[in-house]
């Protein structure tokens, strides 16, 4: 079965500037792919680049057997966007918003009223139908955005920061949402700077740093690989940390001191715990958990994911 | 000419136009009305009262009303170009969600100048309906003038357009305006022949669009004979509409898919 994107060596340059360095990658159909990484890795300029509103600088990309650059009304048909900055008509009713985004893709009327209607049902904006749009909340204003990336029923949804500056509950409605979108087998493209929207919604992801791909793979291989199972994290007095540092390090396999915490990755947690009040240190607080993402994003760029 | 999702953009502007048309057909009537009253008859009798044999034969309501809609039609193709393009690429970014689309840049920007001269349209046939209840010409020779009104309308939305996407923020728009819109609106023949103007001016005056437009619409409704052989204004209106729509083609290009 070909691949349903298909990216060799892709490049985007502006100028002097190179937002995407030479990245491979390949989605397959019925995937959910993410783009995990921080503001700036080059994650949007790909993003816009398979959904053809970008030339390529170099490489080469085929999205759904297509050529972006040449055959890009054609492409965009088939693909659904939702944008990072909410691109909906603030004047017009939840319903104009999606007929007329539907009116863009030549849809017959009849055909688009009935997509809304299960669209609307399908992100729970039925009752908000002759709303106006900016009566909405955020959390709403991007489930329409979903719901209007779907009225052209795409062989393909891109997501670009789906949740990013949504509250804790909103990000959770739209989470089951999309979840259930995978379920139903559409493909879908997520970019997120949260490893916990990836570990959620992603079968599969590439973590990017600065402009190019640092690792591949499940959310779970990529922990398994790159993190031992178990992450101590320490916090100290300010100040303390800089003291203890060269003791805490001995304590674990692999540590990382952070500015305000240390984290000591460790397959036996309650053996580094003890550690701790063997060599007599107080911390302020400490916690075991489960290795995450995150961990996985420091091991290999050094950084944390959200600073 | 015109691709066929050009017209879906055409009707997307008709559906967002359509939720504040009757603030908008209010004010298109009163304008014409409120210009017609203080300029053409208020200042007009004073005029005519200097001037027996009235301007180029005509009385100066007479004069001034046919050039008038022409110049309604000028600012309505600017303001088309600049508030309504500016809103598209950054206050709510609808070219953006539009070009997520198949609809590619040419349809666009072919898209916005036929609603540009939808919009044109409707004022200007508002206008000609007032100049007949003022008894200017007969309704028939007042709708004549429409069409130069349409030209001058898209020949100045075309160049806007095209202004306004290369614009980074909207300080540019005010400027434009004050420098660009409103002096071409008060020197271009409307108030006055041009011929009144200072000898160095009369040539930038010639070379507007508007002044080509406004001695058209003289022409088809009071019968006087323009300075310029007729279809060689047409033809400059028109290649303003080309050349224009065309420079609009590249910024948007740039802005919209860098």
């Amino acid at each position: 079965m070909p691949h349903l994107i298909e990216a060799n060596g892709l490049t985007k340059r502006f100028g002097d500037f190179t937002a995407v360095d030479g990245i491979d990658f390949a989605v397959e159909p019925g995937e959910s792919f993410g783009f995990l990484g921080p503001n700036g890795a080059g994650k949007t300029s790909t993003m816009r680049m398979i959904g053809a509103v970008s030339p390529i600088s170099a490489g080469s990309l085929t999205v759904l057997g297509l050529d972006p650059e040449r055959q890009g009304p054609q492409l965009r048909a088939r693909l659904g966007v939702v944008p990072q900055e909410d691109n909906l008509d603030q004047e017009l009713t939840v319903y104009d918003n999606l007929m007329m985004y539907g009116r863009y893709f030549d849809l017959p009327r009849s055909t688009i009223r009935e997509r809304i209607d299960e669209l609307l049902d399908f992100v729970q904006l039925a009752e908000k139908r002759t709303a106006r749009v900016d009566s909405l909340s955020g959390g709403m204003k991007r489930r329409l955005t979903i719901a209007r990336g779907l009225i052209n029923d795409p062989d393909l949804l891109i997501l670009d920061e789906p949740t990013t500056g949504l509250d804790p509950q909103a990000r959770h409605i739209l989470w089951d949402r999309l979840y259930r979108l995978k379920q139903q087998g559409v493909t879908l493209i997520i970019t997120t700077h949260y490893m916990d929207e990836a570990e959620q919604l992603c079968d599969r992801l590439v973590v990017m740093d600065k402009a190019k791909i640092v690792a591949e793979g499940s959310p779970r291989s990529l922990i398994e690989q790159y993190a031992p199972r178990e992450v101590v994290e320490v916090r100290f007095k300010p100040g303390v940390l800089d003291e203890v540092a060269e003791r805490i390090t001995g304590l674990a396999p692999r540590t990382e001191i952070l500015a305000d915490r240390a984290l000591l990755y460790t397959d036996d947690a309650d053996g580094t715990i003890a550690g701790f009040a063997n060599a007599g240190l107080e911390p302020e607080t400490l916690l075991a958990r489960r290795s995450s993402l995150e961990d996985v994003f420091l091991r290999l760029t050094g950084r944390s994911l959200i600073e | 000419m015109a691709t066929p999702l050009s017209f879906r953009v055409f009707e997307s502007e008709a559906r967002v136009y359509r939720r504040s048309w009757r603030g908008s057909a209010v004010s298109s009537f009163l304008t014409p009305i409120l210009y017609l009253l203080a300029m053409g008859v208020g200042l007009g009798t004073l005029v005519d009262a200097n001037r027996p044999g009235g301007i180029d034969g005509v009385s100066y309501l007479t004069f001034l009303a046919p050039g008038l809609l022409v110049a309604m039609a000028m600012q309505t193709g600017a303001s088309e170009g600049s508030w309504k393009v500016m809103a598209g690429f950054k206050w709510m970014r609808t070219y953006h969600a539009r070009l997520a689309t198949p609809i590619g840049i040419p349809s666009l920007v072919l898209g916005h100048m036929l609603w540009s001269g939808a919009r044109v349209l409707m004022v200007s046939v508002i206008f000609a309906v007032v100049m007949t209840v003022f008894r200017v010409a007969p309704v028939l020779e007042s709708l004549l003038a429409v069409g130069p009104a349409l030209l001058v309308g898209l020949a100045m939305a075309a160049a806007t357009t095209a202004y306004t996407a290369r614009l980074k923020d909207e300080t540019g728009l005010p400027l434009f305006f004050r420098f660009i819109v409103i002096p071409m609106f008060l020197f271009s023949g409307v108030f006055f022949p041009v011929s009144q103007l200072a000898g160095w001016l009369q040539p930038v005056a010639l070379a507007t669009p508007m002044y080509h437009g406004v001695e058209l619409s003289r022409a088809l409704v009071v019968g006087t004979t323009p300075a310029v052989t007729w279809w060689i204004s047409v033809l400059y209106l028109v290649a303003w509409i080309i050349v224009g729509t065309w420079l609009a083609v590249g910024p948007f290009r740039k802005q919209l898919t860098p």
